[in-house]
């Protein structure tokens, strides 16, 4: 897929407060958070933020309430202003827009689904949807087509002439989500956009997202607070905490080599043999001979151990398009499924 | 000797105060008369239990070169009169629309045939508020007034009414949103509003006197304006700030412009504020222009005022009925077109 990137963030700091110039002083000679809060009052939101973002991926960007998410997905359409730092899109210095190119951005090629939706209360679901082409100045006639379009594959149709306070919050959101591709930007920031449903609706929703993806190859930046829906949606996952990225990889390599005790923490309770893949654990070699048959290379684990039927000496082929890749077999499959944590000192699995 | 010669002395002031002391020092006060009536020169050494606030009044008794209260109160009325000529150059001409206006309105309403006027008002009642049990007790009240031979009276007061509510929310809507927009505009309006919202109605109508002459419509207009208008800019202000961050932030993020979102998002989320602004503002024009016919403003107003004057109670309670049901009628309408936008959008 595209390595072209999309969107490029360098050395982004951001600081609330009444000087924020002068704390930054203070924040990269390397006061923290907390002390910074304590002696000068002001908020550290974001400190040396460096993130790529590859056109056409699901970047999520992962972490409790309060590490900055809300914050970061901001400055790329510049919601919020930087103390420091860079932001490129599509190698363009957002940063040094007047006001009609950011305009343009934010009509255009940017999108944005909210977590408390922020539809438009006094205007119709057909409207809402059809916001981003209206405020470019189209008539009604003419975003009504294009907000009808969306409104029905986001599962919608019909339901124009509503007002949105007459809907779900589900289907709230599917406006949303209608508003965003209305808009045809092809980058799509979502903020927690599933955060306010109720787990059946979300993974719906989840469902959906990648559906959507799988044919329309969109720049998303979703935010989550939750681990589950980051790796069941990401491409590139950033984990931040307290204003910085503790580690950013593919979800799988953060899975299997987590590089700090805070993220260790995090992953350990997750469903390992649902989340891990077959070719983040397999020995690469293309000559393979499997024993006990075939696996695709993106079959996650437990249908492998269903595979094997817990047959702890079986290796399987591994196959990514008709082709053998590699090899796997049951035992380094095991030793993927315990979490580094717990394999080392027992934490987790002795207070579970 | 007065209580606060020793001040004077101390200070060394003697001299100057008694440089005009030849001239007697003015006329008395009240206290100094009521004082020589009781007897005494009202200046003998007393105990320190007698000791008077340092006044204006009571300063002046031990130095004769400090003013009098009086001198105060009528400095200020001076200083008015001086500037009034210049302000009524300014004021006159700006404010004559307005004497044009309610004397059309006047003029208009009383010279209808009332089998036009009545009907109309329904249907305007029936347009904002779609409720046929309100345009029947609107017609009930209008007729009864118009059967106790009250219709004209009523409809000065109504005119009136609609022309100073329509400009209260042409001027007071846009004051408010431009204070919802920036802080230091509202720092700077609100206390203007507080005043105009705590001042006694009857004190509006002392410098405006001044400024008009009682015969013309703009002198009581201007007061039941200024009186009425504060409400619809503070929930205006209010509503436009209360409406959801949110939302706001999605218009910004869908790059709407500043105009875009005040005309698209902000004032139409904040409309029902905004009618609860106008509701009021009329319910205190209706207060102010009873008040106002103090100075000339026609209506039932004057029939309350004649039953003052003459004692007659019986017409100022009907007048005063009159009014109440005028009231009611006009704040059922405004609550009931309020409560139709309500659900239009917040449901
Ligand atoms: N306008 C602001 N003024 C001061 N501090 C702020 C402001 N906005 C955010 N912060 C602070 O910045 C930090 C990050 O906030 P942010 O909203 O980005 O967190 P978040 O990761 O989105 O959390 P949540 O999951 O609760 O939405 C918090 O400590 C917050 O208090
Ligand atoms: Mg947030």
């Amino acid at each position: 897929m595209g390595e072209d990137i999309k969107v490029s963030i360098r050395h982004l700091y951001k600081i609330f407060g009444s000087d924020p110039l002068a704390a930054l002083q203070d924040v990269k000679a390397g006061m923290g958070k907390p002390e910074l809060l304590e002696k000068r009052n002001h908020v550290l939101g974001l400190r040396d933020i460096n993130v790529d973002m590859r056109a056409g991926e699901i970047t999520v960007i992962m972490g409790l309430s309060g590490s900055g998410k809300s914050t970061l997905i901001r400055h790329l359409n510049r919601l919020i202003e930087p103390t420091a730092g860079e932001i490129e899109v599509d190698g363009e210095d957002v940063l040094a827009y007047n006001d009609e190119q950011l305009r343009k951005l934010r009509r255009e090629r940017m999108s944005m689904v909210f977590q408390k939706f922020a539809l438009l209360p006094h205007r119709t679901v057909l409207e809402n949807a059809g916001l981003a082409l209206a405020t470019r100045g189209y008539g009604r006639e003419e975003f009504e087509s294009e907000a009808n379009r969306w409104l029905d594959r986001v599962g919608l149709g019909g339901y124009g002439n509503h007002r949105p306070n007459q809907l779900s919050g589900g289907m709230q959101q599917r406006v949303g989500i209608a508003r965003a591709l209305t808009s045809n930007s092809e980058i799509m920031l979502m903020d927690e956009a599933f955060s306010a449903l109720d787990p059946l609706i979300r993974t719906d929703m989840q469902d959906l997202l990648i559906e959507l993806q799988k044919e329309l190859h969109k720049t998303i930046v979703f935010i989550t607070h939750d681990l589950d829906e980051a790796l069941k949606l990401a491409d590139h996952l950033v984990i931040l905490n307290e204003g910085e990225v503790i580690q950013q990889d593919e979800p799988q390599q953060i899975l299997l080599h987590p590089s700090d005790p805070y993220i260790e923490d995090f992953i350990s309770d997750i469903n390992r043999a649902r989340v891990l893949r077959v070719r983040s654990v397999m020995e690469p070699n293309p000559n393979a001979e499997g024993a006990s048959g075939d696996v695709e290379a993106d079959d996650n684990l437990e249908s492998v151990i269903a595979k094997a039927q817990g047959d702890t000496n079986a290796s399987f082929r591994v196959m990514r398009d008709g082709k053998p890749v590699g090899v796997l077999n049951m035992k380094s499959l095991v030793r993927a499924l315990v979490p580094t944590k717990a394999s080392e000192n027992g934490l987790r699995s002795t207070a579970a | 000797m007065a209580s606060y010669d020793f001040v004077f002395d101390a200070l060394g002031l003697r001299d100057w105060c008694d440089k005009d002391a030849a001239e007697g020092g003015g006329p008395m006060t009240m206290d100094q008369l009521l004082g020589q009536a009781a007897g005494g020169d009202g200046s003998a050494q007393t105990s320190i239990w007698d000791l008077p606030f340092p006044s204006l009044d009571a300063l002046h008794d031990a130095c004769n070169a400090m003013p009098q209260t009086r001198n105060v109160t009528k400095g200020l009325e001076e200083a008015f009169l001086g500037v009034k000529d210049s302000l009524k150059f300014i004021l006159d001409p700006l404010t004559q629309p307005l004497s044009w206006m309610l004397e059309g309105a006047l003029y208009g309403i009383l010279n209808t045939p009332w089998y036009f006027v009545v009907p109309l008002l329904l249907v305007v009642v029936w347009a904002v508020s779609r409720s046929s049990k309100l345009v029947a007790f609107v017609a009930a009240c209008i007729l009864g007034m118009a059967f106790i031979d009250h219709y004209d009276y009523a409809m000065q007061t109504l005119s009136i009414i609609f022309v100073c509510a329509f400009l209260c929310v042409l001027f007071g809507v846009p004051i408010g949103i431009a204070m919802s927009r920036s802080d230091g505009m509202q720092r700077g309006t609100i206390p203007i509003l507080d005043m105009l919202q705590t001042l006694p109605p009857f004190v509006y109508l002392i410098p405006l006197i001044f400024l008009f002459s009682v015969t013309e419509p703009k002198l009581y207009g201007i007061a039941i304006i200024l009186y009425a208008i504060v409400p619809v800019i503070r929930l205006t202000d209010l509503g436009i700030r209360l409406v959801d961050k949110d939302v706001i932030e999605a218009a910004d993020a869908f790059g709407m412009t500043e105009r875009q979102k005040l005309f698209g998002v902000q004032v139409p989320l904040a409309l029902p504020t905004i009618m609860a602004g106008v509701n009021q503002t009329i319910m205190m024009s209706l207060a102010m222009v009873v008040i106002a016919s103090l100075v000339s403003a026609p209506g039932l107003g004057v029939l309350v005022l004649r039953g003052i004057r003459n004692l007659e109670l019986g017409v100022g309670l009907v007048a005063g009925l009159g009014i109440v049901l005028l009231a009611v009628i006009l704040d059922r309408v405004t609550k009931a077109s309020l409560a139709r936008i309500n659900p239009e959008q917040s449901d």
